[in-house]
């Protein structure tokens, strides 16, 4: 207790200059909190993609459709139980900066490949009888306001055109990792516009999802699926979920390796700020320390003061940090709309934050506590007077 | 009275290096203090009676010699257990007071007791008897910057000798006080000699201050001058 009280009025007695060290910290692991989620917001996806689900494409590239009739093949394969299609719409509602993905699915098999989507059964029923119909993600209808039976226009990049849609449904994620930014409509309503606009780009997909009975058969299947359809016009590339996710990622790998570096950047520039703060603290008390030292206290006493007040200091700045890392990120949220489906601070990110507030306060103590510690006493007060 | 030596000294040397040269600042030093005794180290600046008080304290150590507290030779001490023996053995009063500025009077007297693993209550006690001793009891709730020069160093006289220690080392202890506050420190100082038997070993440039010790030793370019007995002699 009496060292803890020690500590904390040391800590205390430039109350400016700990102040200003504290706001140092605070920000600094704030805006670590900040980059590391933007960070795994950039993988939220692969990190919540279903082991049992599969993602076909054409081996060539994404861009390049697969024909309708290989669903009913990759149905047959030993360890899959369902097979669905899906084409990405790439529309563009009201203007370009209102971004959303947006899917052509057939709902009838791909909604009950993704059990984490959640839909009152009424709407899925309007859903399903309805070929205008689409469904949208929560977060969407929030940004957007989208209620049912609104009209949604959007207008066609890849798939030219002005598309109507009626919101027929919204669904809910299964629980806050589920992406719920997404818009999906019928992929027949699609198909039969483009048998009489542009009929050789009809009964064509994007991608066929692959349900497996269980995620061990994820190897078997994918080989399966692709010697099948090996030296056809359209080769096969069959993938997990998280690959085909991470296959995305690393397209924009040179961003999230800036905002990992400039996240640590920002640790290292405050660690330097708290190095040099707590090296004039020691400076200024070479003679209490030699005081110390000449009534018997040992250099690991010294040490455990200097850490101590280092690591009091860091904390408290990481602690408010920490605090405001969750309102600013749903400030941040809501700015960034539907960029990322998912953005929140994970405990994994807390956890990182105390981690670099520890090593701060540690490496900030090293040089001013291995100082103390190797003070002759007779140097240490001659600093009197 | 004097009894038994205490602290004996055998052929001393200490040097330091400046500036790449040997600077010799005790040569071939031998004596001892005797148990009891109030002892007044004097001497021009740069003859070395506080590096001799340095390493009677044990907070410095000799070139070659012997130094033999309470039959300890101390110069033999690894770092570490010369620090607990000073904890032990050693009441430290230093011109500048120098207490802790973040702990009021109470702490401050407090602090070498947290070497000893008294409990709380013990600590309690004893730092009461001590500041009770030096006539601060009213004022142990202060800080260092709230007491004048005379009561900072009678904090610091209290904790000299709250661990009850075998030698008390004061290093121009009135160095910094005036006349009245100096009398003061040096009337405690006499009492903790006379009244409690402790070994007082005290360097000072002040004349009045060394006629209140038993024998005042004068050191010139690190060897001893003269002894006197102010008090005979008075």
């Amino acid at each position: 207790m009496y060292y803890l009280k020690l500590v904390l009025r040391n800590a205390l007695r430039h109350k400016l200059r700990t102040g200003l060290t504290v706001l140092g910290i605070f920000v600094a692991i704030l805006a670590f909190g900040l980059l590391r989620t933007v960070v795994e917001s950039w993988f939220a996806g692969a990190e919540n993609a279903s082991t049992t689900r599969l993602v076909t494409r054409n081996a060539i590239s994404l861009v390049f459709p697969l024909p309708i009739t290989y669903g009913e093949r990759i149905r047959r394969v030993e360890g899959v139980i369902g097979v669905s299609h899906a084409n990405w719409f790439g529309g563009v509602y009201v203007s370009e900066k209102n971004f959303f993905p947006q899917f052509a699915v057939d709902a009838a098999t791909y909604l009950p490949l993704y059990p984490e989507y959640r839909i009152p059964p009424e709407q899925m029923k309007a859903f399903l009888l309805d070929r205008k119909g689409c469904v949208v993600g929560r977060k969407l209808a929030l940004q957007y306001g989208f209620k049912v039976g609104d009209l949604v226009p959007l207008r066609g990049t890849i798939f030219p055109g002005t598309w109507q849609f009626v919101v027929k449904a919204i669904y809910d994620g299964a629980d806050a990792k589920t992406d719920t930014s997404q818009f999906f409509f019928h992929w027949d309503y699609l198909n039969e516009t483009l048998k009489k606009t542009v009929p050789r780009r009809a009964n064509s997909v994007g991608v066929y999802i692959v349900g497996l009975d269980q995620a061990s058969h994820a190897p078997s299947v994918s080989a399966a699926v692709d010697q099948m359809f090996r030296n056809s016009l359209a080769e096969t590339l069959t993938e997990t979920e998280k690959a085909f996710q991470l296959g995305f990622v690393a397209m924009t790998e040179a961003i999230v390796v800036a905002i990992q570096i400039v996240s640590f950047l920002v640790i290292f520039i405050i660690m330097a700020v708290m190095a040099n703060t707590m090296a004039m603290t020691a400076r200024e008390r070479l003679a209490e320390y030699a005081t110390m030292k000449a009534l018997g206290f040992g250099p690991g006493r010294l040490m455990t003061l200097i850490f101590g007040e280092s690591l009091a200091i860091a904390l408290a700045g990481a602690a408010a940090g920490i605090c405001a890392t969750y309102p600013v990120a749903d400030w941040f949220a809501a700015k960034l709309g539907t960029l990322f489906p998912v953005f929140g601070v994970s405990p994994h990110t807390v956890i990182m934050q105390v981690g670099a507030a520890l090593l701060v306060g540690m490496v900030a103590a090293l040089f001013p506590g291995v100082r103390a510690a190797r003070l002759r006493i007779v140097d240490g007060l001659r600093n009197i007077g | 009275m004097p009894g038994a030596p205490i602290v004996q000294i055998r052929h001393l040397f200490k040097s330091y290096r400046r500036g790449g040269q040997v600077v010799p600042v005790l040569h071939d030093l031998s004596f001892d203090i005797a148990q009891g005794e109030f002892l007044a180290l004097m001497g021009p600046s740069g003859s070395g009676k506080s590096t001799l008080l340095n390493l009677i304290a044990g907070i410095d150590k000799p070139d070659s010699g012997e130094l033999r507290i309470d039959e300890e030779e101390i110069s033999r001490l690894s770092e570490s257990e010369l620090a607990d023996w000073r904890s032990a053995n050693i009441g430290f009063i230093f011109q500048f007071y120098n207490l802790m500025p973040v702990l009021n009077a109470f702490e401050n007297v407090e602090l070498p007791l947290l070497l000893t693993g008294l409990g709380k209550r013990d600590r309690r006690e004893r730092v009461e008897l001590a500041l009770e001793m030096v006539s601060l009891t009213d004022r142990a709730a202060h800080y260092p910057s709230e007491l004048s020069g005379g009561q900072q160093q009678r904090v610091a006289i209290a904790r000299a000798i709250i661990t009850d220690p075998l030698l008390i080392v004061a290093d121009e202890p009135t160095g910094d006080l005036d006349r009245v506050s100096a009398g003061d420190i040096l009337g405690l100082l006499e009492r903790l000699n006379s009244e409690m038997g402790k070994t007082v070993v005290m360097v000072t440039h002040d004349q009045r201050a060394a006629e209140r010790a038993h024998l005042v030793k004068q050191l010139e370019k690190g060897e001893l001058a003269q002894s006197t007995m102010p008090r005979a002699t008075a």
